[in-house]
This record gives C-alpha cells, sequence and structure tokens, in this order.
C-alpha cells in the first residue's frame, strides 16, 4: 500500500474551491470600497477645494464649509430641517402609536385598515407630492372645497405661503410614513405576553394606567428604531419636497438635500454642493453610530 | 355607580363598553378617510374633464367621466421639449427596475450564503463593511456618480442607472438574505456536503429552492425602491433617458400654459400603479421588507 | 467496513481549546458510541471524523489511510442528524437518491439502489412524498436509508434519537442495533444519553470538558469506572459516591481496614471491609471516596458472606418504579441509592438493616477523583 495519501484533487482547482466563497463576496466588497467608501472619501476632498463647475484640487481647507453656513438658504434649510424634523417625528410617532392601539383592540377589517394606513409607503414620494400639491392647492383644492361647503372664510394657502410651506411638508410626509411606525408598534404590541396585562388587571391596574405604566416602557426599543428611522428619512427627504413645493415658495422650503442638489447641479458650486452633503453624512452618522454601536452591544449580552 | 373593584382584562383589550367602541372604530373609519382621501382624489380627479376641475370641488363625482386625460397622459404630454407622452419613460422604468432587481438579489443572495455558510475570520465585520451602504444619504455620492458614469460613457443611460441601483442596492439584499440564511439549518448544508454537493450545488439545489419567502421579500422591496427613486434618476439621466418619476416631475411641475392638472393626476396614478398593484398582491411581504429592515443584524 | 483511529486530535477556536488531545482507535464493525454531557466536544469530534470540521493539531486514519485532507464526500462515510437534516424541497426518493446524483451515478442504478433501501427500511410506500409529510419516525428512517444507500466504510450518528418521543427512541434504539448486527458496519454514535450509550455500544468513550475520561466496555465503564466523573455520569441512578474515611483497627491478630462514613453531627457508620489490594491500602487514616452501585445495596441479612456486610440504615425517600424501588437511604448521614425488591416494606423515616455488597466497591482519590481500585 502506498505511504500517504493520494490528493482527489489537482492543486489549483482544490485552491479555487478553498476560497471560492471569498472570490464570490470580492465584487460586492469591490463596490463597496468604490461606490460607498470610495466615493465618500472623493465628496468629501472635493468639499476642501474650490471646485466649482468641475473638480479642481486646489485645497482650500475650510472656505466651502463657511461659504455654506453663511449662505442664507441654508440657513432657512436647517431651521426647516429642525421644525420639520420635530414635527415629523413627533406627529409620526403619536400618529402611528395611536392607530396601532387601537388596531390592537380586536379590531374587525383589521387587515384591511392596516392595509389602508401602510400604502402610502407603496408610494413614490414624487406621487405623494403631487398628489398632496394638488389637495392644497389654494384656489382648487382642499380651501375650494371647504368654502364650498358653506365656511366661506376659510383659506388654505400653506403651500405657497413662505413662514407657512414648510408644514405642508410636514403634513405630506406624515401622511406617508406614519403607517409605517404604526406597523412597528403594533408588531410591538403583539409581542407584549398577554399574561402580563392579566397580572396587571388583577393587581387593580386600570386601562389607561396598563398602557401608560407597563405597555408603552416595553415599547422603547421600538420608538428608539422608529426614531432613528424616521430622522434618517427626514434627512433623506430630498422627492418630497420637490414634487411639493419645489423648494419654494422663493427657497422657503429648503432643506440640505434640496440645497445640495441645487448647487451642485443647477449653480455650479461643486466645493459647496460637496460641503452640505458631507454635513448631511455627518448628521446621519451622528444618529446612526450610537444606535447601532448600543443594538451591537446588546446583541452581544444575551444569556446563555 | 357601581362598579367592579378591578377592570376586567378585557378593558384592555377586546370587548369594552359599547361607547368606547364607537369611539375605536370612529377615529380608525376617520383616519382611514384621510388615508384615502389623496388617492380618490387623485383617481376623481383624473377623470374629469377640465372645465368640471374648475368648476366643481376635489371630492365631486366626476359628471362627466373621461378616460382622455389618461391617454393624454400616455401618449401625448409633454415632458420637456417633448410632447410623446410618458409612455417612453414608463418603459424605460420598467427595463431599469427589471434588471436592478434581478442583478442585485441574485448577487446579494449568493452574498448571504457565503457569508452565513462559509464562515472564515472576520466574516460578521465584512457584513458590518457592507451594511454602511444601507444608510448613507446618497447626496454623498453624487458627485463622484456623475464623473464616473460620465467617464464610463454611461452619463444619461438606463445601463448606468442600472448599475447605480445595483450598486447601492446591494447593501439591502445581502442584509435580507444574510439574515434569512442565519437560521436556515446547518445540518441540512452538512448533509449536503457529506453527499457530495458543493459550493454550487449546495446554493441552487439546497438553498435557493427553500427561499421562496426571502426572494419575495427582496424583490418587492428593491422593486418598490427602484422604481420609486427620484434622486438617482434626476442626477444621472437627462431628457429622453430619464425614469418615470423623473419625467413625472416634469409634467407636473411645468409652468407653461395651462395647467392641466387631469392629465398631472392621470400621469401620476399610471406612475403609482405598479408599487401599487405590488402592494396589493404581495402586501405581507412588503409589510416583513419594512420591518426587516428596521430590525437589525 | 473500515477502522477508524483518531491521533493526538486537538480542536482550538480562537483562545478556547474544544479538544485536548483524543487517542481512540476503533475495529472494523465496532459500534462505538461517544457520550458525555453537552459542551464536551463529541459533536465536535463526530464533525472531525466526518471532514465536516478540521482538527488544529493530530490525524484522523480510515482503513488506515489519513484522510485529514480530503473533503467529506470522499472519505466514504455517511451521517445521520439529530434533525435528520432532510431536504425539504425533495421527495423522499430524492433525498435518499441525491449523493448518488451529485457522484454521477446512473440513473436505472439509483433507481435500484433507492428500492432496494427502502425496502430494508419498510419506507417504499412513502417515496413520492415530501419530508413534511411525514412523521418523525418515519423522517428517521429516510435519514438512514440516505445513509444507508451510500455504503459507506463508516457510519456516523450525531444524537439522532434525541428529537423522538421516548416510546419511539427505544423502538429505534432496537432498529439501530437491529442493523448494525446485520451490516457488521463500523459505527460511531453520538450521545448524551448515558442508557443509549450502554445498550448500544461494544464501546463507550466517555468525554468530558474535550478530554477523554475512560475508553472501554460497557460492563468495565460501569462497574470500573476511571474516574468519580464517568462514575457519577454512567448509569442511572448514578453510582453512589460517599467521602469517607479509612481506617485501621485490630482484627483480631491482624489489622483489618474499615470504612467510616459520617456527615456532620450524624452517627457515624463504620463499614470493616474484606482483604484490600495495596494501592487501597496506603490510604489507611485518610479521606477517600468509596463508590457502591444501587444494584450492590440489599435489603434485610440475606445471605452474609466475605464481601456482603450488614449495614443499619435509615429511609429517607421511595420511589416505586414497577420493576423495583428505588430507595434513598442514610448511612452515617450521607444518602445512598438502593435498587430493592418491588416489595420493600419499609416507609420513610424507619430504620432497617441492609447489605452490602463490598466486592463491588471502588475507591476515588478526594484530590484527584481517580479510581484508585
Amino acid at each position: 500500500m502506498a505511504a500517504g495519501r493520494t490528493p482527489s484533487m489537482p492543486g489549483a482547482r482544490r485552491w479555487l474551491q478553498r476560497n471560492l466563497p471569498k472570490i464570490v463576496l470580492s465584487p460586492t466588497v469591490a463596490a463597496s470600497l468604490v461606490f460607498v467608501y470610495g466615493f465618500i472619501a472623493w465628496t468629501t476632498l472635493l468639499s476642501f477645494t474650490r471646485s466649482k463647475t468641475i473638480p479642481n484640487f486646489d485645497l482650500v481647507g475650510f472656505l466651502q464649509y463657511v461659504r455654506v453656513w453663511e449662505h442664507p438658504r441654508w440657513q432657512v434649510a436647517i431651521h426647516n430641517l429642525f421644525a420639520f424634523g420635530t414635527l415629523y417625528i413627533g406627529l409620526c410617532l403619536a400618529i402611528g402609536l395611536l392607530l396601532a392601539i387601537l388596531l390592537d383592540q380586536r379590531i374587525r377589517l383589521e387587515g384591511a385598515l392596516r392595509a389602508v394606513y401602510l400604502y402610502p409607503m407603496a408610494l413614490s414620494f414624487i406621487v405623494t407630492g403631487t398628489a398632496w400639491k394638488w389637495m392644497l392647492n389654494p384656489g382648487l383644492g382642499l380651501e375650494k372645497l371647504v368654502q364650498g361647503w358653506g365656511w366661506t372664510g376659510f383659506t388654505f394657502d400653506w403651500i405657497v405661503n413662505e413662514d407657512m410651506a414648510i408644514y405642508t411638508v410636514v403634513i405630506a410626509g406624515v401622511w406617508q410614513a406614519s403607517g409605517f411606525v404604526m406597523a412597528m408598534f403594533l408588531a410591538g404590541l403583539r409581542g407584549i405576553d398577554d399574561e402580563i396585562l392579566k397580572a396587571a388587571s388583577m393587581d387593580g391596574a386600570s386601562a389607561p394606567r396598563i398602557y401608560l405604566r407597563i405597555v408603552l416602557p416595553m415599547l422603547r426599543p421600538i420608538f428608539v428604531s422608529a426614531v432613528v428611522i424616521l430622522a434618517h428619512l427626514a434627512i433623506k427627504s430630498y422627492e418630497l419636497v420637490v414634487a411639493l413645493t419645489g423648494g419654494g415658495p422663493g427657497y422657503a422650503t429648503e432643506l440640505p438635500s434640496t440645497f445640495m442638489y441645487v448647487h451642485t447641479f443647477t449653480r455650479n458650486e461643486l466645493g459647496m454642493g460637496a460641503a452640505s452633503a458631507v454635513m448631511m453624512l455627518l448628521t446621519v452618522a451622528a444618529i446612526m453610530v450610537p444606535y447601532l454601536y448600543s443594538e451591537m452591544r446588546s446583541a452581544h449580552r444575551p444569556a446563555h | 355607580m357601581a362598579s367592579a373593584a378591578w377592570e376586567s382584562p378585557q378593558m384592555v383589550k377586546g370587548r369594552g363598553s359599547r361607547l368606547s367602541r364607537a369611539v375605536i372604530y370612529g377615529l380608525l373609519g376617520f383616519f382611514a378617510f384621510v388615508y384615502l382621501l389623496p388617492l380618490v382624489v387623485m383617481l376623481l380627479t383624473s377623470f374629469k374633464p377640465l372645465a368640471e376641475i374648475y368648476a366643481g370641488n376635489m371630492v365631486a363625482l366626476p359628471r362627466q367621466w373621461t378616460v382622455e386625460p389618461w391617454v393624454k397622459a400616455w401618449e401625448e404630454v409633454c415632458v420637456g421639449l417633448l410632447c410623446r407622452g410618458i409612455k417612453g419613460y414608463f418603459w424605460i422604468s420598467v427595463k431599469m427596475t427589471f434588471f436592478a432587481v434581478l442583478i442585485s438579489t441574485a448577487v446579494g443572495a449568493v452574498n448571504g450564503y457565503v457569508l452565513t455558510k462559509w464562515r472564515f475570520r472576520g466574516a460578521n465585520l465584512l457584513f458590518g463593511f457592507l451594511l454602511f451602504g444601507c444608510f448613507i444619504p446618497f447626496q454623498i455620492v453624487l458627485i463622484p456618480m456623475a464623473a464616473v458614469l460620465g467617464k464610463m460613457g454611461l452619463a444619461s443611460s438606463t445601463t448606468g442607472l442600472v448599475l447605480v441601483h445595483v450598486v447601492y442596492g446591494l447593501a439591502f439584499t445581502t442584509l435580507y438574505f444574510r439574515n434569512y440564511y442565519a437560521v436556515f439549518p446547518d445540518e441540512l448544508i452538512k448533509a449536503a456536503m457529506i453527499d457530495g454537493a458543493r459550493f454550487w450545488s449546495i446554493f441552487f439545489r439546497i438553498l435557493l429552492p427553500n427561499s421562496g419567502p426571502i426572494i419575495a421579500v427582496t424583490v418587492i422591496w428593491q422593486f418598490t425602491n427602484i422604481w420609486n427613486d427620484f434622486l438617482f434618476g434626476a442626477s444621472f439621466s437627462t431628457g429622453e433617458s430619464a425614469p418615470m418619476t423623473v419625467a413625472l416631475n416634469n409634467v407636473v411641475n411645468t409652468s407653461t400654459g395651462e395647467r392641466e392638472y387631469n392629465v398631472h393626476m392621470a400621469a401620476a396614478m399610471i406612475a403609482a400603479l405598479p408599487t401599487l398593484m405590488v402592494y396589493v398582491f404581495g402586501g405581507r411581504y412588503f409589510l416583513r421588507g419594512l420591518m426587516a429592515g428596521s430590525v437589525k443584524g | 467496513m473500515a477502522s477508524l483511529e483518531l491521533i493526538g486530535v486537538k480542536k482550538r477556536y480562537g483562545a478556547q481549546e474544544i479538544l485536548k488531545g483524543i487517542d481512540i482507535s476503533v475495529e472494523a464493525g465496532e459500534f462505538l458510541v461517544l457520550v458525555g454531557p453537552s459542551g464536551c466536544g463529541k459533536s465536535t469530534l463526530l464533525n472531525i471524523v466526518a471532514g465536516l470540521d478540521s482538527a488544529t493539531e493530530g490525524d484522523v486514519r480510515i482503513g488506515g489511510r489519513s484522510v485529514k485532507e480530503e473533503h467529506p464526500s470522499e472519505r466514504d462515510i455517511a451521517m445521520v442528524f439529530q434533525s435528520y437534516a432532510l431536504y425539504p424541497n425533495m421527495t423522499v426518493r430524492q433525498n435518499i437518491s441525491f449523493g448518488m446524483e451529485m457522484r454521477k451515478v446512473p440513473k436505472p442504478e439509483r433507481e435500484r439502489a433507492v428500492q432496494e433501501v427502502a425496502k430494508l427500511l419498510q419506507i417504499d410506500h412513502l417515496l413520492a412524498r415530501k419530508p413534511s409529510q411525514l412523521s418523525g419516525g418515519q423522517r428517521q428512517r429516510v435519514a438512514m436509508g440516505r445513509a444507508l444507500v451510500r455504503k459507506p466504510r463508516i457510519f456516523l450518528f450525531d444524537e439522532p434519537l434525541s428529537n423522538l418521543d421516548a416510546q419511539l427512541r427505544v423502538d429505534m434504539r432496537t432498529e439501530i442495533k437491529k442493523l448494525h448486527q446485520r451490516l457488521g458496519a463500523t459505527i460511531v454514535y453520538v450521545t448524551h444519553d448515558q442508557i443509549e450509550a450502554m445498550t448500544l455500544a461494544s464501546r463507550i468513550a466517555v468525554m468530558r470538558g474535550g478530554e477523554l475520561q475512560q475508553l472501554g466496555t460497557p460492563a468495565e465503564v460501569y462497574s470500573q469506572p476511571a474516574n468519580a466523573f464517568v462514575a457519577g455520569f454512567m448509569g442511572s441512578p448514578r453510582m453512589n459516591l460517599a467521602p469517607a474515611r479509612l481506617v485501621e483497627y485490630a482484627d483480631g491478630p491482624a489489622l483489618g481496614l474499615a470504612l467510616e462514613i459520617q456527615s456532620g453531627d450524624r452517627l457515624k457508620a463504620r463499614i470493616p471491609l474484606p482483604a484490600q489490594p495495596a494501592a487501597v491500602r496506603a490510604y489507611a487514616g485518610r479521606e477517600i471516596i468509596a463508590g457502591v452501585r444501587a444494584e450492590a445495596i440489599g435489603f434485610g441479612g440475606g445471605r452474609l458472606n466475605g464481601h456482603r456486610r450488614a449495614v443499619e440504615a435509615s429511609v429517607e425517600i421511595i420511589e416505586p418504579t414497577g420493576a423495583d424501588t428505588l430507595a434513598v437511604l442514610l448511612v452515617g448521614g450521607r444518602e445512598f441509592t438502593a435498587r430493592l425488591g418491588p416489595d420493600f416494606p419499609l416507609k420513610p423515616g424507619e430504620r432497617g438493616e441492609f447489605h452490602f455488597d463490598l466486592s463491588k466497591l471502588v475507591f476515588f482519590d478526594p484530590r484527584t477523583e481517580q479510581r484508585i481500585a
């Protein structure tokens, strides 16, 4: 009998088999390296340069950032982001939670109602913006409808009103996303063991008490998730503004995302566009990184 | 008024008093109305002749139902300088979405398979590395991507858009498949290995045939996001090669001449129909996709 | 059928050592059971034999030839899993013939082999069904069929009966034993159930914490456990282990040895011992651990002879099992479980005379827990 073993595959094929997983994964890794990390680096680099119409690699330190922050449109954009963001998140949470609690009460037609609250998420922001733009049209939409019902003094021209226009974005945004928040809360509510509620009842707690002291605290992780996702959506929201108000009237509904787009593609200020994009990324990171970090920590903590 | 010493457990969920049930249903109904209103208004408006729109109000039923706005939207409406309707852009979206969904789903599946069943050192780290792509605001990549597409000769082309959507969709598709395959029984893989199946046989004969649900979730998620996308479409395509969403925005926001609201609404409905249909028929998977994205790792 | 040798097998995951050097050799046709508590490394060892995992150090030889570099499908082995691992999207027929398909066996031959195995295991009427349509016992048989059809040199079983209900488990155990006898197969079988180990094995390897505690026949492992762990792990009820003192006393002209058992300030029990080997005598005057099986304790005077001694004890608890009575006795304050007849008369709290068969006594060093004799 021959001493030693006979390899069953020639060397090259063996190497291929052993490394196949890594080879298969590499296009995606390469794509991620280039198109995600590489591009972020590129844009960040551009934000430190003098680029206007075309990239130009003269480094000018934080000049572009200063220019952005001193720009009146950016200041409106930031103010809008806060106003819009807090209202958007707050209202989505409130309405989402309310709807979830209502739906959890063993309602007939629960499935149909859920489908109704959720369908706006399936629509493009452009479609949503178009629809609401039409509904909030001062002459032909909601205003006209209510006036037609007899309330002739009713005005609803927010959409063309500089001060109020951003709130129309809130309305359309909340309409679209609150169904999603509802779905999250509903799943959370369903995950609460009935027996806990029964025990609380036997302890003498009334229904509102039970919700406040037991149910809501148990939903805290969902609150956190929802806030993170909504904040993420708010920062990214671009299409909604474009379709609803076009950034207007004037630039009353400007948001960082529209600011970035306009300065990059229309106003030939690549440096400023890049700087604003970097700041958007930093804002998103400031929210996501602590959240993900705490998620991963708790995932490594479970009892074994 | 005599009341129980403590309220029965039913008070919290379910059989309350008739008044509280009425309030609940009332609220739910009100919200349902609010949620449906824009859709209803869009539909009604799209079937009205223009005169009625100016004369009546937005929730009035059409006195004279007409499909002319739909035909006009499809065939004649002006998008930019061309007045050939939105059908061309619709088909561009169809092509772009089809290929982007196909490629990103297929690659995501294989990635998920490798990351969970072929454990190598740093697999989890690599996964985290890939996952980052889910969270970035896409504004950060617009400038470089435009430059790269230009250099590759893909500016303003369907292929370019497919590339963009595939690249940025990979993070999500990989996430979905990875999480699904992570709980796929390892023993099945082991049995297949002993039976002689190698890398690709295991994937095609064992994993894929049992991946129905996650394929549905991923395809629906990708389809919805890619079809509905505007940012990439607006940034990387111009004129005739634009996808549906960009064309729609163009139609609706042109300020020349008379505003043909009914045509605008018809165009919006046409743009919305594919994803709405997918939602209606695949709602369960749509929801799972939404939820999977929110429950990390 | 082939022999199997594990030579110095070690397995490390980063800083953790799962297997600390395992040496086992299995002859062709033997039924080896790897048994031990969860986490002892038995499944890892099985995976290494199968090739699903690789040893950090050491060698695996099948039929005298090292298979360390070979892919699982090339080692000519078959494995039956705890969860059966049947492919859910394939019929029973396809499940069984999948391996042959992978090896490009022509269709008519595959069909023949499937029919043969199906008839043997009495599942030929199930060939067109999918796993989800089968009961637990049927799935188990399909899993075995998939393994049999390969005609391997070695069969590997990874806790195959753990998911079955108690009665089915007993039935399947018999099936597996019959299979072994009929085929003369070399089998390596992993389980945490020591009853399975005792009834199926021709040899048992008891493992704990990645180390081999004892390798021997069921009888050896049962009556002469290598250390206190094996003594306590194997057998149900577990072997009685009592810390005691070995004392010398004047027995006429000679010196005798006696066991003194005491717990707290309970009454001390003193049991004179028959002649012991030198290794035990060396412990005179010191602490020792005495082990005795429940069967070695009986009720009543009985026939007292050289190694049967009468001991007084009080009854703590009685557990009638139908076939016998398990009684927990207090001797010198320590608990001993005894297996007595079904009509044992005493009640808890009562005292009585019992006899211990001292020839079945084993002793362990209190510090190292290794058996002395």
